[in-house]
């Protein structure tokens, strides 16, 4: 399959690569060599420093703040800004998608860079090339949609059409595919695929190890700011296991903990629950969902991105999405209202979004005020908080968690994703939950990150509390849960204890009519 | 990395220095604080001693209260993301009713007062409700706050003067009254600042019993008792110095009044529930719903209380110079919000202390009167003052965005912020506000650990 490769040239050699911030050394003769026509994963835990090493070759950390040299088409080059990078055709995009919202497409695809002469732009000419560019990528929308009316997995299409307008040699993606679902990745991949056969290159940074496998040609693992190996994925014969052993420096026993809860009775019931969406009144997006929880067991929902699955959480958690439109919620037998979030916090549920910084936490709070934030009542009298309960509830959970941190008095911030998604865990194990809904608890951290939570959701269900586990990764999924659902275009279109679900059944459920590229 | 926060630090360290005004937690006014005892002494020097007589001082107290209340509203709608416009506009027009509820309606001056806090709740429900139930932006609602109470205070005073009497003047102009035997001084302000170094004692003790509980870091105790030295100090010297000055005057009135609020308001602020939502809201306002805050009710709750000090400030004002006019309050939405950026808000919501703002507003009343004092004329001590403000977050916001210390930076810098340890890491994007201020209640990060 990946058979020529090894006679092409080679575009890029980075040598030695030494980065320092004060006190620190990012990257520690970091050396990464990519040929033409390749597909380069960088595979790395969060920290290792893969997005600084990114940042040294496309100019954002100009040249002489680093030490040893970048060697691109056979030159040492020195770039001084991005600018110059992108005109020597390295392109880089990240995982937050630079993209204006309110403009189209086109106007997106050429800002920047717009054609035309004095500052007055040709839009006959940028319209023309638009629509080249968007067939290139497989994109046949509109080119004068507004970019905040297509889906995420369509805006990274637009970045790369971005790219290719600027005479891409070399693209830098950062987490292409943390925010898309199985059908979009899979279409990125193809097209980065695609792009390989017509002399573009691609380094790729990626947590989801079953894409690299798939798609990558090498593999360089860094850790702990090293350059550990490098990897030809078949002759290598590279697998998951491989990749992670070599980023985190042993091999990781079972990814998944022990199922040891005892299953209780059913405690939580939902019953034919309906949610119209926010602004378009005919359009439902949970369509008589029924669901029950038991206490220790820990449920599964899959769904690809749109189903509904994120959608019908967060109805529950006191209407914090659409418009309620019918439905009953039960616990312990008794019917409950959860008219809103205090509400539902009263009623022992906690939700923990699928998306950390925008809804999970305040970015400018300290760990211990993060962490006491979904329940201050719990440690107030009156409305006066109690600094001393708050210091030593957060220094618990600072410690049963693992948190890494000097102290709880620091910023969230300065938190890697994993211990971020740590701190929102502790926020919500606070409100002592009976019903804990996890959305996407494992995007965008790293391995060792992930089998941590994994066994904090394990204890949870352990001590029992019941948890819904909605989640994009099917390994995650079956490997965690004990039931699991899957819903499709807001329904719920099946029921499977773990012990009867495979990835191909579930794929099945997950797509039961027509699959449509959700827009 | 793991081990436990308890070790016991010996020998000097910067933070030490820095927790002397800090106490561990909001560390940000110390870089201000710097800036205002700067600038304090140079005027000291420059006008050859007149800054810090105490005819001076009692002086810029009485001058400023009212526009440093403002500054306490104001910085906690900035923290929750709005700003407002019409504090001047709502001083004036709570202060001729004031005047004309004393003059036409025979209240007495407490009454008055009760009234005047009524009309300014009422101003701040209606803004409030806009803002918070209607979703009209705060900047908006207050422009036309600006206009609507400006041209009410107009309207029902005919743009005329309206005096106010004896009674209510206290407020604006009174002093602590002569009590005791005749010693040289007044007797309740030397009290005064002896209670407030008890108080500053007893705080600093339960402040490290507590950490102590806590098992927390503690600076060495020689900082604690720095601090209180340094601190009583300079109390003990202001007191008197306010004692001492010409018969007949003390510690006005007005700076009690400030003083209690600027207590009661970082208690808020720092303390309660209801701080704690504002910040949340001003951080991530739908972080914050998903975590149970009702921000709605947050939103209605910062404009009103900004109006109801508005209506303070005014009714201070109007007390000072014995009549409500047409007038009175132009441009003071620009002081006070000007005072909280100076102390270390963020345009961007989220970041801003009572007390940074407090003090932000004492280095603008300093300048000032200093700038008065030596006879230079208004129009160009506007121009400084705007000058000061623009460098002042400008240099904050430059050294943010290169990640180093510079002079001010390093006075106003949140320790850690800008270690290399941080930067090292995979940069979020998301790295705080263009406003200005780093997270003001984090604690450095201890590479030692």
């Amino acid at each position: 399959m990946e058979t020529a490769h090894n006679a092409h040239p080679t575009i890029l050699e980075m040598r030695s690569i030494t980065k320092e911030f004060p006190g620190v050394k990012a990257l520690d003769k970091v050396s990464l060599t990519v040929r033409a026509e390749e597909i380069h994963a960088i595979c790395g835990e969060n920290g290792a420093g893969k997005s600084t090493l990114m940042k040294v070759l496309s100019g954002v950390y100009p040249f002489g703040t680093y030490d040893g040299d970048i060697v691109y088409e056979g030159q040492v080059v020195r770039f001084r800004d991005i600018k110059q990078s992108e005109a020597a055709g390295i392109v880089i995009i990240h995982q937050e998608l630079a993209l204006i919202p309110e403009l189209s497409i086109t106007e997106n695809i050429f800002l920047g860079n717009e054609p035309g002469r004095r500052g007055i732009i040709n839009w006959v000419d940028a319209q023309r090339r638009a629509v080249e560019l968007l067939a290139r990528v497989g994109l046949d929308d509109d080119p004068d949609t507004q970019v905040k009316n297509i889906g995420v997995g369509k805006q990274q299409l637009v970045e790369i059409a971005k790219a290719l307008n600027k005479n891409v040699k070399l693209l830098i993606l950062d987490e292409p595919t943390a925010a898309l679902n199985e059908s979009d990745s899979q279409h990125l991949l193809d097209l980065i695929r695609g792009l390989k056969g017509k002399g573009i290159s691609s380094i790729m940074i990626s947590h989801k190890l079953n894409e690299i496998e798939q798609i990558a040609d090498q593999i360089t693992i860094i850790r702990d700011g090293k350059s550990i190996e490098t990897l030809d994925v078949v002759a290598d014969g590279v697998d998951e296991d491989r990749i992670i052993r070599g980023m985190v420096g042993r091999t990781l026993g079972n990814r998944f903990p022990e199922h040891t809860a005892t299953i209780g009775e059913v405690f939580f019931e939902v019953r034919d629950w309906t949610v119209q969406h926010p602004l378009t009144a005919e359009r439902l997006v949970v369509k008589n969902s029924s669901f029950t929880v038991r206490r220790g067991e820990v449920v599964g929902f899959a769904g690809l991105m749109g189903a509904g699955r994120t959608e019908l959480a967060m109805s529950l958690f006191g209407r914090s999405y659409g418009k309620f439109i019918s439905g009953q919620v039960f616990k312990d037998g008794e019917e409950i209202k959860l008219r809103t979030v205090a509400e539902a916090i009263g009623h022992g549920i906690a939700y923990v979004s699928e998306d950390r910084k925008s809804l999970g936490l305040n970015l400018l709070d300290t760990i211990k005020r993060s962490i006491v934030s979904a329940k201050l009542s719990k440690i107030s009298r009156g409305v006066v908080v109690n600094e001393l309960e708050e210091a030593q509830v957060s220094e618990q959970y600072r410690k049963s968690l693992r948190i890494k941190t000097p102290t709880v008095e620091e910023g969230v911030t300065k938190l890697s994703g994993g211990n971020q998604q740590k701190v929102v865990l502790a926020k919500w194990m606070f409100t002592d939950p009976d019903l804990l809904i996890l959305d996407e608890p494992t995007r965008g951290i790293d391995v060792g990150a992930k089998a941590e939570v994994y066994q904090i959701i394990r204890d949870l269900a352990a001590r029992g509390t019941g948890i819904i586990m909605i989640s994009s990764e099917l390994p995650e999924l079956l490997g965690v849960s004990d039931r699991i659902y899957t819903i499709f275009e807001g329904k719920i279109t099946n029921e499977l204890p773990v012990a009867q679900a495979d990835p191909e059944t579930l794929m099945r459920s997950m797509t039961s009519s027509s699959q449509k590229a959700v827009a | 990395m793991s081990a436990p926060v308890t070790d016991k630090r010996s020998g000097f360290d910067i933070r030490d220095l820095k927790s002397l005004f800090g106490g561990g937690g909001s560390l940000k006014q110390f870089g201000i604080l710097g800036a205002l005892v700067a600038i304090i002494i140079i005027f000291q020097l420059w006008t050859g001693g007149k800054t810090l007589q105490p005819g001076n001082i009692i002086n810029i107290v009485q001058q400023y209260s009212y526009i440093l209340i403002l500054a306490i509203g104001m910085v906690m709608v900035i923290i929750a993301g709005h700003i407002d416009l019409s504090v001047g506009s709502v001083a004036a027009f709570t202060g001729i009713i004031v005047a004309l509820a004393m003059k036409d309606w025979n209240f007495p001056w407490w009454a008055a007062i009760i009234l005047g806090l009524v009309v300014g709740g009422l101003i701040g429900a209606w803004q409030g409700f806009w803002v918070a139930y209607i979703g009209v932006p705060a900047f908006i609602v207050t422009l036309a706050g600006m206009l609507i109470w400006r041209g009410g205070n107009q309207f029902i005073g005919d743009s005329a003067t309206v005096p106010v009497g004896a009674g209510f003047q206290v407020i604006g102009k009174g002093y602590l009254p002569e009590l005791g035997p005749n010693l040289g001084v007044n007797n309740l302000t030397m009290l005064l600042g002896i209670v407030v170094v008890l108080i500053l004692i007893g705080l600093e003790v339960r402040g490290r019993r507590t950490r102590a509980v806590m098992g927390a870091t503690s600076a060495p105790a020689w900082t604690s008792v720095a601090r209180v030295v340094v601190l009583g100090g300079v109390v003990l010297v202001a007191a008197y110095l306010f004692a001492t000055g010409r018969v007949g005057t003390s510690f006005p009135v007005s700076g009690i009044i400030l003083a209690v609020l600027v207590v009661a308001y970082s208690f808020l602020t720092n303390r309660t529930t209801i701080g704690r939502h504002i910040y949340a809201v001003g951080g991530n306002k739908h972080a914050a719903e998903l975590s149970g805050v009702n921000s709605k009710r947050v939103n209605f709750f910062v404009m009103m209380n900004m109006s109801v000090l508005a209506a303070l400030a005014g009714m201070i004002f109007v007390a000072r110079s014995q009549a409500s006019g047409p007038f009175d309050g132009t441009g003071w939405e620009l002081d006070a919000i000007a005072a909280v950026f100076i102390g270390g808000a963020a345009v961007s919501g989220g970041i801003g202390t009572v007390a940074g703002s407090i003090i932000g507003g004492l280095v603008m009343a300093v300048l000032s009167n200093g700038l008065a004092l030596k006879g230079i004329s208004s129009d160009l001590v506007q121009i400084i003052k705007g000058l000061v403000l623009l460098i002042a977050v400008g240099v904050d916001v430059f050294n943010k965005s290169q990640g180093r210390p510079s002079i001010i930076g390093l006075m106003t810098r949140n320790q850690g912020g800008r270690g290399g340890q941080k930067l090292a890491e995979e940069p979020t994007s998301t790295q705080v506000s263009p406003g200005g201020g780093t997270p003001d209640t984090v604690v450095p990060a201890d590479l030692k650990n």
